[in-house]
């Protein structure tokens, strides 16, 4: 299934591993934090809400 | 319904609530074919051999990092004439993806030119003006976690960001500018002569497409965190102040 790549298959490859493991780290990276705040900030505003009444 | 409607923030959350997913996942389903068909179905070139399957990352890579800094322009100005929070939030949000696609396209860049130009680096004008704006990225991110108040820091970085957008232009239009630098004209064109083969040309736009709904749900997603960061910072100010 793997494509020949002939001599230059170390740099095709490594600029598709390189390029997806970034595009990755930041998608992950951004639900985690995305994630983190929004129970952050729920947590908050249930506080709030009980405190208020 | 106007666009201005996004500028409120309780009603931005609830239109990317709903856009999100289907943005997300278009983006997903283009860059998986894309790439797919990039990588496994098409031939090398008579010249690069088979690092012209570099452009499928490198190509799309560029032209959404000087896509990123001219939207996080718009939204600074955006701010700067209508002080509307949510357009600075979506510039602060847009830069880490930015950054992330120049990184990518300077490093692929260089993988691609290590065998082609016989060097991973030159000092050529878009290789340069590329550089300049990875720094101006990590600059504007530098910047709003520096300063404390939020509306100092859109003010600040809207104005770095005026400044950077010299270079986004640059890096677009340096190879018109200076003829003498390595690398060669724009991949995509309207002129035939120029523009890829065919054979690469449609999986290029596939990826292309894939790389701006990724930006596009990326931004979304991160604008949603910071309104959330900025309403919990907020919250937690009103507590202490009680």
């Amino acid at each position: 299934m793997m494509p020949e790549l002939g001599k230059y298959a170390a740099e095709v490859i490594s600029a598709y591993a390189v390029s997806l493991g970034l595009l990755v780290g930041l998608v992950v990276l951004s639900l985690r934090r995305n994630a983190r705040l929004r129970d952050a900030l729920r947590q908050v505003e249930d506080r709030q809400r009980k405190t208020n009444g | 319904m106007s666009f201005w409607e996004f500028a409120n923030p309780k009603r931005f959350m609830q239109l990317s609530s709903r856009l999100l997913p289907w943005v997300a996942g278009l983006s997903l389903a283009c860059l998986v074919v894309g790439l797919i068909w990039g990588f496994f179905f098409t031939p090398e070139d008579y010249r690069q051999g088979s690092t012209v399957k570099i452009i499928y990352l490198h190509v799309p890579a560029a032209l959404m990092a000087i896509n990123a800094w001219l939207m996080m322009l718009v939204a600074s100005l955006v701010w700067i004439i209508r002080r509307h929070h949510v357009s600075a939030l979506a510039a602060r949000a847009a830069a880490p993806v930015g950054l992330t696609f120049t990184v990518i396209a300077l490093i692929t860049g260089a993988i691609w030119g290590q065998p082609m130009w016989g060097t991973w680096w030159a000092w050529d004008p878009r290789l340069t003006s590329f550089l300049i704006l990875a720094l101006f990225y990590m600059g504007y991110i530098a910047m709003w976690e520096a300063v404390e108040n939020g509306d100092t820091a859109a003010d600040l970085t809207s104005v770095l960001c005026l400044v950077g957008s010299v270079f986004a232009i640059l890096s677009r239009y340096a190879v018109l500018f200076w003829n003498q630098g390595l690398h060669q004209g724009a991949s995509l064109s309207l002129d035939k002569e120029e523009n890829v083969a065919d054979v690469f040309y449609l999986p290029l736009l596939v990826c292309i497409a894939g790389f701006v709904l990724m930006f596009l749900a990326l931004v979304l997603l991160r604008t949603r965190t910071e309104i959330r960061a900025r309403r919990l910072k907020a919250l937690l100010n009103r507590e202490r102040m009680a």
